[in-house]
């Protein structure tokens, strides 16, 4: 029997409405009986609480993982991946091969990063190694380029230094919890301009790892020319590309909104810089993300009721080196042009393709192989299944020497959608 | 008798290419090739392999080891590119431009018009067309060149000089005095808008000219094809490409580009059919043009700013390289180079007077500099550059080029077969042959198809299409040096969305169907309008 998918959303979007809407589906409320419930990262909170003690039927599903945070937190991401790399270390796999100042080859693909306060000593040591290097402040649970500054000198942090005999750590903008990571002060620039990259990654299992790479990413662009000076330290707008900063710019353009198309970005890669090294930043890329879910899975729920889409945030450095900056649990929904709205809808549209099968009343035990032709513009981009079954695990093994390493490299990760499945 | 007439072909054929061979040589005597391949001649002969006794042939065999025999071919190949047509020769310079006279005076009624437009937006505004900066504003400029995107000057009472439209306008009221367009009505006549006799090509010639868009030929810009494994033929084609331009031959490029050119081979390949080598004269010719930029305020430098910001800054694909519009198009106005051009155009450069000396020749000058009014949308011309070139002494080049052998004609009034004239007829005709109820039916409806595709055409597609559908065709025109393939696909844009336009019943309706082209694949379209319409 296939009923009409009932629907509930905290989110009132169109893009979200008129994809239900289109399906035929029937808006109910959270007080009756839900089949997928499309909410925020703090309703997804409290609906797995302990005190809730909500469960979920096997006809429902939801949007996030439980302990999504594992990955969109700053701080435990970094935590995360830096446990990853222990791990992989421990097993002896050749992923963590150093290179010969002792930084990862393969897995050095977020910047420097400590907690503050934790770190905070740690963080002085690897200052003083580089006193002239930039470092950029987060809160940890804040999004949208909220409570972020740069910093170049020590004394601009003091207050969160553990040991600090001045009261103000405890002041209120103390409080919180920062995550400093080293500023990627080398970007390439297109145009004079710094961008950063917003790409949606689909997981709907991550336990055997199962997730996909949406083609329609973008670049943000800033409104401002790049300049890395330290005079410009406190111009937000030539640093953050959050399109929620650069509204507030007054170059701020309504038209394109400063978005570029993942499309455009290899097209000019391609034709200015050859096809080969853009091909290996994109094989780089996916890399990054497929690690970036590998870290987290252990420590993931990996709650069969749940799917989610992420937007991960990749800063390219002018070696095109790409370096993972963060990922949103919660990628904005709301469209700032016109041509963001069609991506949007389209984006909920070939995401609710694949995670409700046929539009039909769904079933948390689904095999979650979706055909090939539900996938829209989404491209498998790691089937933990199938890479077991085809042995193409043994990837990091392959590597011997840095020749060879290249070559093997990218072959395994350069065609994700052949060798991966 | 008839060994009479083909000895008679010979001669005329002979005395044609003498002259070609004469106005080729006197090209280059004044260029810099000639002069660094004197020099290059002249160290040779402290050479060993260089002897006395047999000095011209090894001289010969030198200039063709070292590469400069390469460096004359392509320049040689280059004038040939822009070769005024055959004419008599003792036929006036002004025939070489133009030989219809009635194009020639429309053409300078437009200039006048277009000139007109501009001295009284001057004198409204009360700006002269040039003056000479102050030093702090020369500092200020040099100071922001990188990012002259983010100044907002007010602009409001600037607009440009001319649209497309106002240019339609004029073409199609361009009448040959000594033709009579008789029965509007009757079956045969000419339904569309541009009523003048030229002769363009029919879809039997086209095919013989886009010979190599067949179906039986591999193409880049091709998904699938049933005929030719679009793998194997790529692959194939990068390594044939890698092998032209090590070649560095420019013929062999502009042959080889006619299949299309990969992504990763277009800049070089079109910097090549080109003849742009961007040595450091280029680059420092560049700065030399930038200072210049730097020292005088103009005019249409408000024009360029106000262009830029209406089109590519708000352009989805080129609002990323706002900064290098205004560098190029700054630097190109102030180009003298570009008067060159104007031997084979129809167009001649605007003439301004210094102050009070209005009409008296010695105090004439060419205003601006380069000769070119910018127009709404001229920007459009060097976006898609930006794609491939990040240099901007490199892009500027290119584009430079690419004007005085292409664009130029999408703005002036000629009969040249490249020529936007030609092009709306041959579109035109196109249509009312291949597509005559369509055409038949917005005409009715009042939406004559070359009201909509006007724009497309002058502006060679740029802004319309995908920037990697644009460079595609791009390829194709450079590959066969013609603009033609712009009218042929204009019309099989309209032969694709067919369907649609029959059930409009307004122009507006028929504007709304065709107004996003940005979904459009180039080379299936052309290649189904060119060889698979019945005829």
């Amino acid at each position: 029997m296939s009923g009409r998918v009932k629907w509930v959303t905290d989110i009132e979007k169109s893009v979200l409405v008129n994809n239900f809407e289109k399906r035929g589906w029937v808006q109910t409320s959270t007080d009756e009986e839900w089949n997928f419930y499309w909410m925020s990262v703090q309703t997804i909170r409290n609906v797995f609480s302990i005190e809730s003690g909500y469960r979920l039927n096997d006809d429902q599903i939801v949007n996030h993982f439980p302990n999504h945070y594992e990955l969109t937190r700053k701080d435990l991401m970094v935590k995360n991946i830096k446990r990853y790399r222990r791990e992989l270390e421990r097993d002896g796999s050749l992923l963590v091969e150093k290179d010969e100042n002792g930084k990862h080859i393969h897995l050095d693909f977020i910047p420097v990063t400590f907690m503050l306060p934790g770190d905070y000593n740690l963080f002085v040591e690897e200052f003083r190694k580089n006193p002239t290097s930039t470092w950029i402040m987060k809160p940890c649970g804040k999004a949208q380029g909220k409570g972020i500054f740069l910093i170049n000198k020590l004394s601009q942090i003091k207050k969160w230094s553990r040991d600090s005999k001045t009261t103000t750590f405890i002041s209120p903008a103390g409080k919180e919890a920062y995550v400093i990571s080293l500023y990627i002060d080398n970007p390439l620039l297109i145009g004079g301009k710094k961008f950063d990259l917003r790409l949606y990654v689909l997981v709907t299992s991550y336990r055997p790892l199962k997730c996909y790479m949406y083609r329609l990413g973008f670049c943000r662009f800033c409104t401002m020319k790049y300049t890395p000076s330290t005079s410009e330290l406190d111009n937000m707008f030539v640093h953050l590309t959050n399109v929620s900063v650069q509204k507030h710019g007054g170059d701020y353009n309504p038209i394109h909104g400063g978005k570029w198309s993942v499309s455009n970005l290899r097209l000019y890669l391609e034709s200015t810089q050859g096809k080969d090294v853009t091909d290996k930043l994109f094989d780089d890329i996916h890399w990054i993300v497929v690690h970036s879910l590998k870290a987290v899975a252990p420590v993931m729920i990996n709650d069969r009721h749940c799917f989610e889409c992420y937007g991960y945030d990749i800063i390219i450095d002018d070696k095109l080196k790409p370096w993972l900056i963060e990922v949103n649990a919660s990628p904005s929904l709301s469209s700032t042009t016109a041509n963001d709205r069609i991506l949007k809808y389209n984006l909920i549209n070939d995401t609710l393709n694949i995670v409700v099968p046929n539009s039909e009343i769904p079933d948390c035990k689904w095999n979650r192989c979706p055909p090939k032709e539900a996938l829209g513009h989404y491209d498998f981009l790691y089937d933990e299944d199938l890479a077991q079954a085809e042995g193409v695990e043994c990837e990091g093994r392959a590597r011997i020497g840095p020749i060879v390493n290249k070559g093997s490299r990218l072959k395994d990760v350069r065609k994700p959608f052949s060798t991966w499945k | 008798m008839e060994g009479v007439a083909a000895e008679g072909d010979v001669e005329a054929d002979g005395q044609e290419l003498s002259a070609t061979i004469a106005y080729v040589v006197k090209k280059l005597k004044s260029s810099q090739l000639h002069s660094e391949l004197e020099r290059e001649a002249r160290t040779s002969l402290h050479k060993s392999e260089i002897r006395i006794d047999t000095l011209k042939e090894d001289l010969k065999v030198f200039l063709q080891k070292s590469g400069w025999e390469k460096k004359l071919q392509n320049a040689v190949y280059r004038e040939l590119n822009v070769l005024p047509p055959p004419s008599h020769p003792s036929a006036p310079i002004e025939h070489i431009k133009e030989a219809l006279a009635y194009m020639r005076r429309a053409q300078v009624y437009w200039e006048k018009r277009v000139l007109k437009s501009l001295n009284s937006m001057c004198t409204e505004l009360n700006i002269p067309l040039a003056q000479k900066r102050s030093l702090d504003d020369q500092k200020e400029l040099l100071n922001k060149w990188n990012e002259m995107g983010t100044d907002e000057p007010d602009l409001s009472q600037f607009r440009p000089v001319y649209a497309p439209k106002d240019f339609l306008e004029v073409l199609i009221n361009l009448r040959n005095p000594n033709y009579d367009i008789g029965d509007q009505n009757g079956l045969c006549s000419n339904w569309g808008l541009i009523n003048i006799p030229l002769p363009v090509k029919g879809l039997p010639e086209l095919r013989e000219l886009f010979a190599e868009l067949g179906l039986n030929y591999g193409q880049l810009g091709i998904d699938d094809s049933i005929q030719i494994p679009t793998d194997l033929f790529e692959s194939d084609h990068v390594r044939l490409g890698q092998k032209v331009l090590s070649e560095q031959d420019s013929a062999a490029a502009q042959q080889y580009i006619r299949q299309g050119c990969p992504t990763g081979l277009r800049a070089d390949t079109w910097a090549l059919i080109l003849n742009i080598s961007n040595q450091m004269e280029d680059s420092l010719y560049y700065d030399q043009l930038k200072s210049n930029v730097i020292q005088h305020d103009l005019l249409v430098d408000s024009l360029i700013y106000k262009d830029v910001k209406l089109t590519a800054s708000n352009d989805d694909y080129y609002f990323v390289f706002e900064d290098y519009l205004y560098q190029v198009l700054l630097c190109f106005s102030r180009d003298t180079m570009v008067l060159d051009h104007f031997s084979y155009s129809s167009a001649s450069p605007p003439r301004s007077y210094i102050r009070g000396k209005l009409g008296l020749e010695d105090y004439a000058v060419v205003y601006p500099p380069n000769g070119v009014i910018p127009f709404h949308g001229f920007a459009m011309y060097v976006a898609p550059l930006c794609f491939l070139y990040h240099e901007p002494s490199k892009l500027y080049q290119v584009f430079r080029e690419m004007y005085v052998r292409y664009f130029f004609r999408l703005h002036s009034i000629s009969s040249h077969p490249s020529g936007i004239v030609s092009l709306c007829l041959l579109f035109e005709t196109l249509v009312q042959t291949y597509l005559p109820q369509l055409f038949y039916r917005l005409r009715e409806i009042g939406a004559q198809p070359l009201r909509i595709s006007f724009k497309w055409m002058v502006r060679a597609f740029s802004g319309y299409l995908a920037t990697d559908q644009l460079l595609f065709l791009w390829d194709r025109i450079l590959g066969y040096n013609s603009l033609e393939i712009l009218a042929v696909l204009a019309a099989a844009v309209f032969a694709f969305r067919a369907e649609n336009l029959m059930e409009a019943t307004s122009l507006a309706a028929a504007e709304a169907v065709l107004a996003d082209l940005s979904t459009l694949k180039v080379m299936p379209l052309l290649q189904l309008f060119l060889f698979a319409t019945v005829p």
